[in-house]
């Protein structure tokens, strides 16, 4: 077990390392901060001296081991758009982010993963047809399309959500949560709606092939054969063991939501971090793109090891093959 | 139906109010969406219209524009010359929202804080570099003296907020985010500020210009168009800015809204590159290289000047929110030249290509941005249509604008699209930037993307700026803008028009400088 964990850490701490070093690199073919940055008419003499103050003279190599020293320390420099450590940046608008992603995630299992699963148990049922055409449906709407009716139906007509933008917050840790008001929450419904959409379809349909394949396996078919009540084989032989693809799937999701939420994003005005990511570019504002990729990738790895983490835990079979090596 | 409930609801809530409460006047509350965030609220750390923008609520300057960009008293109730290099400033009598009253010395420390800000990449000292030194008269006097005789004091001063200096001494822009610091004269006082998604103020019952319109004021950030207009359209917000030209028609026609809209002071131009000997974009029709650069030829600048249909482009493509020009500044300004009108002639313009030597026309590549402009993707579309049509053959390549600055920097760029403010109401702000030739040491032609260099039209600029009185200065740069239309350096299509939106019941006060703020919003009643 130990000797597995450290070989998972070895290996996400590597594709963090390699990934960073990439972005760090590809930057450079970006365009060069100062032009984007500077106001046209900044004296050639402060020029010059931002230039050297951001670092920007000195050879691409050199600022990539000082960058490297820098973040092994923690940090990743200042913002050259906000002029304060790009880690608070990102840090400012990571509740905005979680919060709609928690949302979205939390309502797609709990919507997803039942119906699912009903339509994996009976999939002849007209119910199951249905759900199925329906997550075909949900998985071909786009976001901006399906945020563009929410906001004309539910703010522009009907008046009962606020159109976009996000909530008032309160202050919690340190950081701004709007999850704590009813007014806040208001804001977050349409665009974890909209993003949940397209989760809950997905969720859907791999709950339903993983329940329909298990459901086949000679052990369901024992257990019915040994009469045991189907409710108890329902959940107890063919939930478990077709819960597990759901779970793998779930971690990368959210890793998805928190990083490249954009469109949502942007179509709700939210002033979340995958519109950070893309004002960054726009911007060229290096130490945040960088920041910000070190720190999807981390959240990416930790996903990932913590599926593999649960997966030990819920399948047997995972957890001899960990301790056998 | 909902709608309905709403109402009733409020008139419940408003009568109750009545009966149950001596009538003190009601709360008036003011929802604002507005584009872009600001990035921090210390207001000296960058030279931004938003930061700027946002600083206005809390700060008062000493010198501020009226709606048509014109200078008037802000902070100084009155200035006068005392001699070439000598300014003299009178403040009002007004209080800091900490109740502390403001003397010179927070002018003189204000004016010199921005030059103590080291981590900006858009210092504000632009603004200040002209004053050699500040001498403090008394507690309500001031002298500013400049290095050389320099015009232009009061635009630069107008971008300045004045700080408490005891509220902020020693303050970085990093301690502003909790709001340290920001002690203000003006309208409103800070609540609270959560970047990137609105910031709430109340009013300063203190202001020294009157109890300011609204109670209470929230400003919200909402950068997509259709959210900003959809906010608006169900009530979430009371007004906005930067109305999508699309939607113009129908907020217009219906009464619940108004919509107002002014001419601002950016225009939007064609650099094309004059200045160098060949230019990368410029070819022969089969592609090859020509001999020369067209684009050094005046009369091929001209020809592009009559070739482009502005009326059109205004009419048809920015929803009548564009004002065409071959001006470079408008005309309440400065060194408006009232023979330069814009004038549509292809045919003009063809003979013109011929006597350049060029019957057949030639191949151009042209660049324009596609995420900075209103409408500049099909705008810049249509321009090259309109040089094809004379036959300037014209590829058009349509780019963020961090890839057409990193191009510009790499020597690509032959001819682009691009836009400038005029804050300074004067001609001299567009020419120094745009057109003078590239000097460092003096700081000129930073952005002379033309590469268009005429030492006689910088002498007669440089000249101009040394007149300090207003009616003569106007009259030299009359004379340097009558040049800059017969030489085409760089070819105005016209100034951009601004727009606001608000409920029924809300007066605009519609400005030229592209900054919204609460001030400019007041109900009708």
């Amino acid at each position: 077990m130990l000797s597995f964990l450290v070989r998972r850490l070895f290996g996400g701490s590597l594709v963090i390392f390699v990934t960073v070093t990439l972005v760090f690199f590809s930057v450079f073919v970006l365009a060069n901060p100062v032009d984007v940055l500077m106001s046209n008419t900044t004296d050639p003499a402060e020029r010059e001296a931002a230039i050297a103050r951001l670092g920007l003279d000195r050879p691409v190599f050199e600022q990539y081991f000082h960058f490297l020293w820098n973040a092994a320390h923690g940090d990743f420099g200042n913002s050259f758009v906000y002029g304060k450590p790009a880690v608070e940046v990102i840090a400012e608008r990571l509740p905005a982010t979680l919060e709609l992603g928690l949302l979205a995630i939390a309502a797609s299992v709990i919507i997803g993963v039942p119906l699912g699963f009903v339509a994996g148990m009976k999939p002849q049922s007209p119910f199951s047809k249905a759900i199925m055409t329906g997550s075909i449906f949900g998985f071909s709407v786009p976001y901006f399309w399906a945020g563009l009716m929410l906001i004309s139906v539910f703010a522009v007509q009907l008046n009962w959500l606020p159109s976009g933008g996000r909530g008032p917050t309160t202050s919690f840790v340190g950081l701004n949560w709007s999850l704590t008001s009813l007014e806040g929450l208001s804001y977050l419904v349409m665009p974890a709606l909209t993003l949940a959409l397209y989760k809950i379809s997905l969720i859907v349909r791999v709950t339903e092939t993983s329940a329909r394949t298990v459901n086949r396996q000679d052990y369901v078919r024992t257990a019915h054969a040994r009469g045991v009540p189907p409710a108890r084989v329902a959940v107890v032989h063919v939930f478990k063991n077709a819960i597990l693809p759901v779970i793998t799937v779930l971690g990368i999701e959210f890793g998805t939501i928190i990083a490249y939420s954009v469109s949502v994003e942007t179509v709700f005005s939210y002033p979340g971090m995958g519109k950070l990511l893309i004002d960054s570019v726009i911007n060229s504002d290096r130490p945040v793109i960088i920041a910000y990729v070190c720190m999807t990738s981390f959240i990416f790895v930790t996903a990932n090891f913590l599926v593999d983490l649960i997966y030990a835990v819920l399948d047997p079979r995972v957890r001899q093959s960990i301790s056998g090596t | 139906m909902a709608k309905t409930t709403h109402r009733r609801l409020a008139a419940l809530a408003l009568s109750a109010t009545l009966a149950g409460l001596p009538v003190s006047g009601l709360a008036e509350d003011l929802k604002l969406g507005l584009m872009a965030p600001a990035t921090t609220l210390d207001p000296h750390f960058t030279n931004a219209g938003q930061n700027l923008a946002l600083s206005a609520h809390f700060f008062d300057t000493l010198v501020t524009t009226d709606a048509d960009g014109k200078f008037i008293p802000g902070l100084a109730e009155s200035w006068k010359i005392i001699d070439d290099t000598t300014w003299e400033f009178r403040l009002r009598e007004a209080q800091f929202s900490d109740g502390t009253p403001l003397t010179a010395e927070d002018v003189k420390w204000s004016i010199n804080r921005p030059a103590t800000i080291k981590s900006s990449t858009a210092s504000l000292t632009i603004y200040t570099k002209a004053i050699a030194k500040m001498e403090i008269v008394d507690d309500r006097t001031l002298r500013v003296i400049t290095e050389k005789p320099y015009p232009l004091l009061l635009p630069d001063l107008s971008n300045i907020a004045i700080l408490s200096k005891k509220a902020a001494d020693g303050l970085l822009t990093e301690d502003f985010r909790t709001g340290k610091g920001v002690v203000g004269t003006g309208p409103y006082e800070l609540v609270s500020y959560d970047p990137e998604n609105r910031v709430v103020m109340k009013a300063n019952d203190d202001f020294w210009g009157g109890k300011p319109d609204w109670d209470n004021v929230e400003l919200r950030f909402l950068p997509n168009d259709s959210a900003r207009l959809s906010a608006l359209l169900s009530g979430n917000v009371d007004a906005i800015e930067n109305v999508p030209s699309t939607a113009l028609a129908s907020l217009r026609s219906n009464a619940a809204f108004s919509v107002e809209e002014k001419t601002s002071y950016r225009f939007v131009f064609l650099f094309l590159d004059s200045g160098r000997e060949t230019t990368p974009g410029a070819m022969a029709n089969d592609g090859s290289a020509l001999d020369s650069n067209p684009l050094a030829d005046v009369r091929v600048r001209q020809a592009i000047n009559l070739a482009i249909n502005r009326d059109a482009i205004a009419a048809r493509l920015m929803e009548g929110l564009a004002h065409p020009t071959t001006n470079i500044v408008l005309k309440s300004m400065d060194g408006y030249v009232d023979a330069l009108q814009p004038t549509y002639d292809p045919e003009r313009a063809k003979e013109l290509l011929a006597e350049a030597g060029y019957p057949e026309g030639f191949r151009l590549n042209f660049h324009a941005t596609n995420n900075r402009l209103m409408n500049d993707a099909k705008v810049s579309q249509a321009v090259a249509q309109m040089l094809t049509r004379v036959g300037i053959r014209t590829t058009l390549d349509s780019v963020p604008f961090s890839v057409i600055t990193t191009r510009y920097s790499q020597g690509e760029i032959s001819s682009a699209m691009m836009s400038w403010p005029v804050p300074t109401s004067e001609a001299s702000f567009p020419f120094r930037a745009l057109i003078a030739c590239a000097d460092k040491e003096r700081g000129w032609g930073l952005v002379n993307w033309g590469h268009y260099c005429n030492p006689e039209l910088d002498a007669m600029m440089a000249e101009a700026l040394t007149v300090m009185e207003p009616a003569k200065r106007a009259d030299a740069l009359e004379a340097a803008v009558a040049v800059i239309g017969a030489e085409m350096p760089i070819v105005p299509l016209y100034f951009q028009v601004s727009t606001w939106a608000a409920r029924d019941g809300i007066n605009i006060a519609a400005r030229a400088d592209e900054r919204t703020s609460a001030r400019i919003f007041s109900t009708s009643e």
